[in-house]
C-alpha cells in the first residue's frame, strides 16, 4: 500500500509539471505581455515599463535562471502566485474565498449524492414500470435545461417573486440564509445527470447472476438492493463522487455570480472580467492539484471497497 | 416417422436464388443500426428536430453569404416598442431595442451550431488522429500523447475552456484574428478532444491484434495505411456516439461562455440573450428568458435521446457517459 501510494505520488510529477507548463505556454506564450493593458490608457513608457519589472515580464522567457519560465515553476511550487491586478496577494484572495465556496458547494454536494443514490435505488426497484419510464424523462428534460435558466428562474421566482429567500447575498444575514436557495437551485439541477447515471450503474449490477441468486434464495428485494447491490455498484459511485470533491473548492461560478457570493468562482468571473491572468493560472493550478490528489484518493478508495482491487 | 424421413426433413430444401443472395449478404453495422434507429419512432422525431436546427442555422449562413435580407436576418430591424409583449405582430415580444426576440432567437441557433460543428471538428481532428497513433505505436509516443491528455484532463473543465476563451480572445492566429466566436469554438475543441482520444485509443489497442489488421500487415500495407484505411473506419462509429452525446455539453458550454461576455458580441446568441434577461426579469419581461430557455431546452433534449438511441443501436456495450457540466 505504502509502496503504491509513493509510486503514484510519483507519478502526479509529470502531471503537475505538465499543468504548470500549460499555463505557462497558455498565459505567457500565447497571452503574452499584458502590462499596456494593465497600465492602462494614456499611461507613459515609464509607467508601463515599472508594470513590467513589478510583473516579472521583462525577464528573459527562457535559458537564464531568472527567466519568466523557472520564475513561473518556482513561484507555484512554493504558492506564491504574487499579485492580482488589484494589488492583492492571489493567495489571499483565495484564501478568503474558499469559506463561502464550500458552504455553498458541500451541502450542494451531499444533497446531490444523498438524493440521487437512494432514488436510483428506488428506480432500479421499480424497473421496467411506468415510474421507471418517467422518472428517466424527467431526468433527461432536466438534463437539458441551461443551468443559467435553472438559476434565474428560480431566484425570479422563489426569491424575488415569492420572497421565500433573500435574492442576493448580504453580510448581516447568516451564512445558512444566503446559501440556502443557492444550494437547493444547485441541488436541483444537479439532480437529473447524477439520477441517470447511478440508475445505468445500478441497472447494470441488477442484471448480474449474484443477484439473481439472492432473489432465488427468497431474500427480500430492500435486502438484495441495499446488501448485495448497493455494494457492488460502489466503483462507479466511488469514481464520480470522489472524483467531484475537488470541483467544491473551485465554487460554482455561475451560482456564486448570480447571488453575489463572494466565494472562488465569484474571483474567477472577476478575474475573466479584468483578464487576470494571474488569478485565472493560479486557480488553474491548484484545482489540477486538488484534482491529481483526489485521484489517488479514488484508487485508495477502490481497494477499500473492493477487497478484489489489489494496489501493486 | 421412419429416420429416413427425419433425416429428409432436416435437409434444407433448395432456396430460389434471388432469396438465397440476399440472405447471404449480410448488413454492414451501419445498415444494422439505422434500421434499428429507424424502429425507434421518438428518436426519429428527435432526428427531425436536429435536422431542423441544422436547416436553420444552414439557411441563415446561405442567406448571409448571398446577402438576403429575409427573416431572422434582419433581427437589428426595430419592429415595435421596447419591451412589447408577445402579441400577434410580435410572436414573442420585442427587447430593449424594440428588435424581435423570434427573429434573435432563431439567429442565435445559427450561433450555437455553428460552435458545435466547429468545435466537434476541432476536437476530432485533434483527438482521433492522436488516439489512432498512441494505440497503434503504443511505446514512447503513446506515453508522450497519454501525459498531454492526462495533464489536460486533471484540470476542471469548465475552468479550462475558460482560460483558453480568455487567452484566445482577440489573438491573431497565422494572421487571421480571432474573434468572440472564434475564440468559443477553438477553445471548446482544444479542450474536448481528450475524451475521445482516450475512447479511440483504447479501441485501436482492442483492434490491432484483429486479423484483418494482422491480415493487412501480411500484405505489405503501410503503417498509415493501416491506421486510416483499415483501423479508423472500424472504431469511427465510437465518435460518432460520442459528439452525438457530447453536443450538448458544447451548447450548454458556448451560453455559458457568451455570457460571461466571452462569446460573440455584436449579434444575437442565446448566451446573451439570458444575459439580458437577467435585468429584464425583475421588470417581468420574461419572454427574452423563455424564448432562449426554449430553443436550448428543445434542441438539449432531441440531442440528448437521439444521442442515447444512436449508441444503443450502433454499440449497446457503451455505457452511459458522465456529464461533465455542474
Amino acid at each position: 500500500m505504502t509502496a503504491y501510494i509513493i509510486r503514484r505520488l510519483l507519478y502526479t510529477i509529470p502531471i503537475v509539471f505538465g499543468v504548470l507548463l500549460l499555463t505557462f505556454v497558455l498565459f505567457t506564450l500565447v497571452g503574452g505581455d499584458i502590462s499596456i493593458e494593465i497600465a492602462g490608457k494614456g499611461a507613459t513608457a515609464e509607467t508601463i515599463e515599472e508594470i513590467r519589472e513589478q510583473y516579472g515580464l521583462n525577464k528573459p522567457l527562457f535559458l537564464s535562471w531568472d527567466s519568466q519560465f523557472i520564475n513561473h515553476f518556482k513561484n507555484a511550487l512554493t504558492f506564491d502566485f504574487g499579485r492580482a491586478r488589484d494589488r492583492e496577494l492571489i493567495i489571499d484572495k483565495i484564501k478568503r474565498g474558499v469559506g463561502p465556496s464550500l458552504a455553498l458547494t458541500v451541502p450542494m454536494f451531499f444533497g446531490v449524492v444523498i438524493i440521487s443514490i437512494s432514488l436510483s435505488l428506488v428506480i432500479a426497484f421499480v424497473r421496467g414500470s411506468v415510474w421507471d419510464v418517467s422518472a428517466v424523462v424527467i431526468c433527461v428534460a432536466g438534463m437539458s435545461i441551461p443551468y443559467l435558466s435553472f438559476i434565474l428562474f428560480g431566484q425570479y421566482f422563489l426569491a424575488y417573486k415569492w420572497g421565500l429567500f433573500p435574492v442576493f447575498f448580504s453580510p448581516d444575514l447568516t451564512m445558512a440564509q444566503n446559501v440556502a436557495l443557492p444550494v437547493l437551485i444547485g441541488t436541483a439541477a444537479g439532480l437529473g445527470g447524477n439520477i441517470r447515471f447511478y440508475r445505468t450503474v445500478m441497472l447494470d449490477e441488477m442484471r448480474s447472476d449474484y443477484v439473481r441468486t439472492a432473489f432465488a434464495k427468497g431474500l427480500t428485494t430492500r435486502r438484495v438492493l441495499f446488501k448485495h447491490v448497493l455494494k457492488n455498484a460502489m466503483i462507479p459511485i466511488i469514481t464520480r463522487v470522489v472524483l467531484a470533491i475537488p470541483f467544491l473548492f473551485l465554487g460554482s461560478l455561475l451560482l456564486e455570480r448570480f447571488f453575489g457570493i463572494p466565494g472562488l468562482g465569484y474571483l474567477m468571473v472577476e478575474a475573466i472580467g479584468s483578464r487576470d491572468y494571474f488569478v485565472i493560472s493560479a486557480m488553474t493550478y491548484i484545482s489540477a492539484i486538488l484534482f491529481v490528489v483526489f485521484n489517488l484518493i479514488t484508487d485508495i478508495c477502490y481497494s477499500l471497497a473492493d477487497p478484489r482491487v489489489c494496489l501493486e | 416417422m421412419s429416420e429416413h424421413q427425419q433425416i429428409m426433413k432436416e435437409v434444407p430444401q433448395p432456396v430460389p436464388k434471388g432469396r438465397l443472395r440476399r440472405a447471404q449478404s449480410s448488413r454492414s453495422l451501419w445498415a444494422d443500426g439505422l434500421r434499428r434507429l429507424r424502429r425507434h419512432k421518438l428518436a426519429m422525431v428527435c432526428s427531425a428536430v436536429i435536422v431542423l436546427y441544422f436547416l436553420l442555422a444552414g439557411s441563415i449562413h446561405l442567406a448571409e453569404l448571398c446577402g438576403w435580407r429575409v427573416g431572422p436576418m434582419l433581427w437589428a430591424e426595430q419592429v415595435g416598442q421596447s419591451y412589447e409583449p408577445p402579441s400577434s405582430t410580435n410572436l414573442l415580444g420585442t427587447d430593449i431595442f424594440g428588435q424581435s426576440v423570434l427573429r434573435k432567437t432563431l439567429y442565435g441557433a445559427k450561433i450555437s451550431i455553428t460552435v458545435v460543428l466547429c468545435a466537434s471538428l476541432v476536437s476530432i481532428a485533434i483527438g482521433v488522429p492522436l488516439g489512432a497513433v498512441a494505440g497503434y505505436f503504443r511505446g514512447f509516443v503513446d506515453e508522450i500523447i497519454v501525459w498531454i491528455y492526462s495533464t489536460l484532463s486533471s484540470i476542471p473543465y469548465i475552468l479550462l475552456i475558460l482560460a483558453f476563451a480568455v487567452v484566445l480572445r482577440d489573438k491573431s492566429l497565422l494572421g487571421y484574428k480571432l474573434t468572440g466566436i472564434t475564440a468559443v469554438y477553438l477553445a471548446i475543441g482544444l479542450t474536448s478532444w481528450v475524451g475521445i482520444c482516450r475512447l479511440i485509443r483504447g479501441e485501436v489497442i482492442k483492434h490491432k491484434d484483429r486479423e484483418y489488421v494482422l491480415a493487412a500487415m501480411s500484405y505489405g500495407c503501410s503503417r498509415r495505411r493501416i491506421i486510416f484505411k483499415h483501423l479508423l473506419p472500424n472504431v469511427f462509429h465510437l465518435v460518432i456516439i460520442d459528439f452525438s452525446l457530447r453536443f450538448v455539453a458544447f451548447i450548454h458550454a458556448e451560453v455559458i461562455l457568451s455570457f460571461l461576455g466571452l462569446g460573440e458580441a455584436d449579434r444575437p446568441s442565446w448566451g446573451a440573450m439570458i444575459n439580458d434577461a437577467r435585468i429584464e426579469l425583475s421588470r417581468g419581461v420574461w419572454w427574452q428568458m423563455v424564448a432562449a430557455t426554449a430553443a436550448i431546452f428543445l434542441l438539449s433534449l432531441a440531442l440528448n435521446i437521439f444521442g442515447d438511441a444512436l449508441r444503443d443501436s450502433l454499440d449497446p456495450k457503451l455505457t452511459n457517459d458522465q456529464n461533465k457540466y455542474e
